[in-house]
């Protein structure tokens, strides 16, 4: 057929080819490892420090040092993965899997269970003990910023 | 002398996903004369710099456009090393290489798609994006994004990319280089595409610098400019020739474009043989003070960063001139003297991105 | 004309027709013109980016906030662009541009210029 009718291979290909899409809702898309979905946090780890709302573009991430709680609105967070690589505990990572459309934007909220350092209390146990002090550094470290 | 009237021309419109307004002088149906305006979806990302610091901008920089995006965070970020003085490593030269051919590759499949909906060829039109989408399951295996890829950062790149994803990668551009072929080869030879191509929307090679156009706008007529010729990242290290035309015509943009997916895929492949194994970034310290320009080759032309930075965080200027931008004025000169039927497709020839023009 | 870096170069008002035909008859094309306002300073700085082929060269022209900055568009028909863009989003005024689009290029809801408003 050469250059008359060219696009004629295609179409008989067409007929007999399976279609190039998938039945979305009914087959659910498998992600690849590296997707970046959502922003997840390792609650234990986290020291409240606050790189991450300060270093968030859109200011999606929240941080509450009184009330021990880290939140995100996912429907601001742009999924760019700054918060992953600012925390300085790498307690943050993003995975996959994407926040589902909702009629409004609503927060989520985690709590975390860490324990600022006081100053005068002697530290309990020598494994706290250096958990704390990695903290206080890194609480430091943000204020000299 | 005919009728005269003035048709408003987007910015909507079935053929144009994007806002752009044109305000057309006809006689009967010929166009005498176009006026654009743009700014429907103006962001005011250049004025960031003095909400974001300089780290946070990579991230604004690459929301500039959803195509070229990769390659918007890589020119920031270049210049922005090229200020401190930063040598990047040679491993990530050569990612960058690989995710702006990647890059290069998706855009202008998504560029023969649009063109061939424009002419009304739909099924090209799927047939484009189906080879596009897996690209894009590319770029999500290795960078964690679709469109929006966020690996790039001051020093360097911030995910590597083993050894067997990129001969995984080539083995994928191998088989599909088979079917861009045949593909492509209806674009160039099918009697209906070269109807609504030949000979439209000439421009010179003259006129083409007169207006200042870039990438396959002035490649298309005849003149020899590339920016990758200046040897950014990896490029100085592959072998790779520009591709133009002398026809000047739509169809010459096309067979530009269309010669440029398969240089992509040619060069990712030598990337790939020649990749060195170092580290991916340095670290970066100390705040930017100074300015630089920088020049990238993206897929719609040449892209321009100027960037001023005064020594503290947030940096004085941030100017990003657009192949889009640039291309305006040679469009409204393609535009004079043409049919009014050709005026999607003469739209679509200049790759036209608004949301890079508009920033 | 003075060098400020690598390619870059100082220039006057008085300069800048003699610079802009020069590159006009070198056939060299216009990359972008570039206008900031760096809060140091105080004044605009203009810039004029030229290329040939690989090669690129910049001009700077310093104005005061109020000072009219002459047009290149009956030179570079590309500057129109350009210079309206200036105009409309920075406040810099332009004398006489070819093809003036009276702040309408950019069609943008919010008042314009930007600076404006933070300058005050």
């Amino acid at each position: 057929m050469g250059q008359f009718l060219p696009f004629t291979k295609q179409v008989i290909k067409n007929l007999f080819s399976e279609p190039a899409t998938t039945q979305y809702p009914f087959v659910p898309r498998e992600y690849p490892e590296r997707t970046r979905g959502h922003v997840d946090i390792n609650k234990d780890n986290c020291i409240l420090c606050g790189m991450c709302m300060r270093s968030c573009p859109p200011g999606a991430i929240t941080v509450d040092r009184v009330g021990k709680t880290w939140s995100i609105n996912r429907f601001d967070c742009v999924q760019c993965g700054y918060c992953v690589e600012k925390c300085p505990k790498k307690c943050l990572s993003i995975t996959p899997g994407y926040q589902e459309p909702g009629p409004e934007k609503f927060s989520y909220t985690v709590e975390v269970p860490y324990e600022p350092p006081k100053p005068a209390a002697k530290p309990a146990a020598p494994a706290a003990a250096t958990s704390v002090t990695e903290g206080a550094k890194a609480v430091s470290e943000t204020k000299a910023e | 002398m005919g009728n005269r009237s003035i048709v408003p021309y987007g910015p909507q419109h079935p053929v144009l996903p994007e806002p752009i307004h044109l305000d057309l002088v006809l006689e009967d149906e010929k166009v005498l004369a176009a006026i654009p305006s743009i700014g429907f979806i103006h962001r005011g990302l250049e004025s960031l710099t003095s909400k974001k610091d300089f780290n946070e901008m990579v991230y604004v920089a690459e929301r500039i456009c959803g195509i070229c995006s990769f390659m918007h965070g890589m020119g920031y970020c270049m210049a922005v090393e090229d200020i401190m003085n930063v040598e990047v490593p040679r491993r990530a030269d050569y990612l960058r290489t690989i995710w702006a051919e990647m890059s290069r590759l998706h855009s202008h499949l998504l560029w023969l798609g649009l063109l061939a909906d424009g002419f009304g060829f739909e099924s090209l039109f799927m047939h484009s994006w189906r080879l596009r989408e897996k690209i894009l399951d590319m770029f999500e295996a290795s960078t964690g994004g679709r469109v929006i890829f966020s690996v790039n950062t001051i020093g360097g790149v911030l995910k590597d990319m083993p050894a067997d994803m990129l001969q995984d990668f080539v083995r994928q551009l191998n088989d599909m280089e088979k079917e861009i072929r045949e593909m492509t080869d209806i674009f160039l030879t099918d009697y209906t595409v070269k109807s609504r191509l030949v000979d439209i929307g000439i421009i010179t090679g003259e006129d083409a610098i007169r207006r200042g156009a870039v990438g396959p706008m002035m490649r298309a007529s005849g003149i020899n400019v590339d920016m990758r010729k200046n040897g950014y990242a990896a490029y100085n290290d592959l072998d790779f020739e520009v591709i133009t035309s002398t026809k000047c015509d739509s169809y010459a943009r096309c067979e530009v474009r269309i010669g440029e997916i398969f240089q992509s895929i040619d060069i990712i492949r030598q990337c790939v043989k020649k990749i060195p194994d170092t580290e991916i970034n340095t670290k970066v310290t100390g705040m930017p003070n100074g300015e630089s320009f920088i020049r990238v080759e993206q897929p719609r032309g040449e892209a321009f960063y100027h960037v001023r930075a005064n020594g503290t965080k947030f940096l004085d200027r941030f100017r990003v001139r657009t192949p889009t931008f640039a291309n305006i004025p040679a469009l409204t000169q393609t535009l004079q003297g043409c049919q009014y039927g050709d005026v999607p497709l003469l739209v679509l020839t200049i790759d036209p991105c608004i949301s890079c023009t508009e920033r | 004309m003075q060098e400020l870096k690598k390619d870059l170069y100082l220039i006057d008002k008085a300069e800048l027709l003699t610079v802009i035909m020069e590159k006009k008859n070198a056939l060299w094309r216009l990359c972008q013109i570039c206008c900031s306002y760096p809060k140091a300073e105080n004044h605009f700085e203009v810039t004029y980016s030229f290329a040939n082929g690989q090669d690129i060269s910049n001009y700077r022209l310093i104005a005061e906030r109020e000072e009219e900055v002459p047009s290149i568009s009956r030179v570079y028909k590309s500057a129109i662009f350009y210079e309206n863009e200036m105009h409309e989003l920075w406040g810099l005024h332009v004398e006489n541009i070819k093809q003036d689009f009276h702040d309408k290029l950019y069609r943008i809801d919010v008042e314009t210029p930007f600076l404006e408003k933070e300058g005050e």
